[in-house]
């Protein structure tokens, strides 16, 4: 019989860092040691565990990384404390890629880009931030905004010191909920934070955090001058197929899973207000 | 081409199929509802306007096996049992349940393909029948479904002393060779005289249906209206009495949502995928909550997804089919008439 788009693939964790608290990123390579499949930034992938459950998570790493995939995924529920507790060397069921992704190489090529994240929003745009500087020459200037309630919950903090703050033609402006001892950079949410820095409408913005940090976020945006078709966001919701036909994860007739999860805010605003 | 077979060679018929392959039909159980069973000598077809449980049940069974694992250690092993079906025939499926495998098609056969469907409905064989005695629920005119012309592989009139077939695919005409080859007395060449009494019959049928209290219902395509309808205030008065028990689901035809879980059995572990309802309040609970917060929101999204967002995606092809089995199972008499009507009301 053909492949079964449903019959997961085995992958293997070859390494696991602890990011904050409660996130940790797993790199997954296939049983042959190579990579399990490319995919576009902010594409989702299923993972599971036999017996203890099966849910999607955006692909954290940058489709430009070719030796393997890193989920970055936060402490939340039985299969992501399971997670939680594995050991480097632990096989894990993997199926994907699943959704549309950024448009990378259409609506963002050549645009300067606006990216704000929240907590563990910023996931699936470490991906994408990422794919950005490899290709630096087809983007304008990236800014991104992050906040996360605390110092420690900053995710990927070493890396953003190492690699992105200092970047050239590239600004990294991080917040904190509230004042911290060891922390003196920036306190506030990020709503605010956006409005106090007061970015040029020329830029494109991509939002992705808890949907209250997104509710106010955008409403800034907007007063700032930004349209709808100039912000995107990625969804989150319910889902157990991946591909459009469990029937879990619509807003109106579009599939977050299959049509989504990347939607610009002017796509939204043709769907009933349901995600 | 149309043949004829006298109504007391029937079970002659039946048994020819069965001879062929797998056959399942209406019969009536011990609580008198019919149902789908496999065909054993003596089975009597049921004289019921339609089954309990619709016929999507043989392409998506209620509950599908997928795949098994074995976990040893850090080791996953992927167990990938799927089958091709064999040949089988559904036989006495009504006008409705026929156009519900065309909008299960669309779900199921979309890519990526789900596998476990599309080899059931590749080895299936389609005999529907027209009702005889369509019924105060039935509603399937409002979707353009005439119920005297049931459609399928082959299509099938019963009247008193007479079962015509019409075969109308590939499939069904190789199925009426294969009968005819096996035995060259089993079905009679319907000739003008005979086409006109099904002609007959099915106009008998027609009267019927306009008589029907639902006859007039129009389905209206909403499709321009999605915002309207989904902000519209009746939703709350309409689903102030639903239970969330999902019958409406369960009986639906084309009601495809599924679940996907897995159940450990010591050995190894069954990934399995079961039939689920958007009725339900834990259908889209995340970590983070669920966007819809009430009974309310479920039921809109059932009700907006047969009228409105499978229309939107599917070329105005509504998700029902006019069956009327959630007008007869619903415990509090809610049903998608009252939720048409009600929307229409909306725009006058």
């Amino acid at each position: 019989m053909e492949k079964e788009a449903l019959i997961p693939r085995i992958g293997v964790v070859t390494d696991i860092r602890r990011d904050t608290p409660d996130v940790k990123t797993f790199r997954v390579v296939g049983t042959d040691g190579n990579k399990l499949f490319t995919h576009i930034p902010g594409q989702c992938a299923m993972l599971s565990i036999p017996g203890v459950g099966e849910a999607m998570f955006s692909i954290t790493s940058s489709p430009t990384l070719e030796e393997y995939m890193e989920f970055s995924i936060k402490k939340c529920g039985c299969l992501t404390a399971w997670l939680h507790q594995m050991e480097v060397g632990q096989e894990v069921l993997v199926r994907g890629p699943y959704g549309n992704g950024f448009p990378v190489e259409g609506a963002f090529r050549g645009k300067d880009l606006l990216f704000i994240a929240g907590g563990i929003g910023l996931a699936p745009l470490h991906s994408v931030i990422n794919y950005c500087l490899a290709h630096r020459e087809n983007y304008g200037h990236i800014d991104v905004v992050y906040g996360s309630r605390s110092m420690d919950d900053l995710v990927d903090l070493e890396e953003i010191k190492r690699d992105w703050i200092g970047a050239p033609d590239m600004d990294v402006y991080l917040t904190i909920d509230r004042e911290q001892e060891g922390w003196d950079g920036h306190v506030g949410f990020v709503p605010t934070y956006v409005q106090e820095l007061g970015f040029s409408t020329d830029k494109t913005a991509v939002l992705c955090g808890p949907p209250i940090m997104i509710h106010f976020t955008l409403e800034g945006l907007k007063k700032l001058g930004f349209a709808d078709n100039q912000v995107f966001t990625t969804l989150e919701m319910r889902m157990k197929c991946g591909i459009g036909k469990c029937g879990r994860c619509n807003v109106g007739d579009k599939f977050v899973c299959k049509d989504g999860p990347v939607f610009s805010f002017d796509q939204l605003g043709e769907l009933p207000d349901e995600y | 081409m149309m043949y004829q077979i006298p109504m007391e060679s029937l079970d002659r018929l039946l048994a020819a199929i069965a001879a062929q392959q797998k056959l399942y039909l209406p019969t009536d159980n011990t609580a008198g509802e019919a149902v789908y069973t496999e065909w054993t000598q003596g089975a009597a077809l049921s004289k019921k306007l339609n089954t309990l449980r619709s016929a999507k049940d043989f392409f998506f069974p209620q509950i599908q096996n997928m795949a098994k694992f074995r976990r040893e250690g850090k080791k996953i092993e992927v167990i990938d049992d799927r089958a091709e079906a064999d040949d089988f025939c559904i036989f006495g499926v009504r006008a409705c349940d026929v156009r519900s495998f065309d909008v299960l098609d669309n779900v199921f056969l979309a890519d990526p393909v789900d596998t476990w469907y599309e080899t059931r409905r590749k080895h299936a064989t389609v005999i529907s029948l027209a009702c005889t005695r369509p019924g105060e629920t039935c509603f399937c005119h409002t979707f353009g479904i005439d119920a005297a012309k049931a459609g399928g592989d082959i299509q099938c009139w019963e009247t008193k002393d007479t079962f015509y077939l019409e075969p109308l695919t590939e499939k069904g005409q190789a199925l009426a060779d294969a009968l005819i080859a096996a035995d060259g007395e089993l079905l009679t060449q319907c000739g003008a005289d005979q086409e006109a009494l099904v002609e007959k019959e099915t106009e008998r049928i027609h009267k019927i249906l306009e008589k029907l209290p639902l006859y007039d219902l129009k389905a209206e395509d909403n499709r321009e209206r999605e915002l309207e309808l989904f902000r519209s205030k009746k939703w709350k008065e309409l689903s102030s009495h639903c239970l969330g028990c999902g019958a409406c689901t369960f009986v639906c035809p084309t009601c495809q949502c599924f679940d996907i879980e897995d159940f450990n059995n010591g050995e190894t572990v069954q990934r399995y995928r079961c039939w689920d309802s958007c009725m339900y309040h834990d259908f889209t609970l995340m970590a983070a909550g669920t966007p819809r917060l009430t009974q309310t929101e479920r039921f809109r999204q059932r009700f907006m997804h047969k009228l409105v967002y499978y229309p939107k995606a599917h070329d105005g092809l509504f998700s029902c089919v006019g069956c009327g089995r959630c007008l007869r199972k619903c415990p509090i008499h809610m049903n998608i008439v009252k939720v048409m009507e009600t929307l229409k009301e909306e725009k006058e």
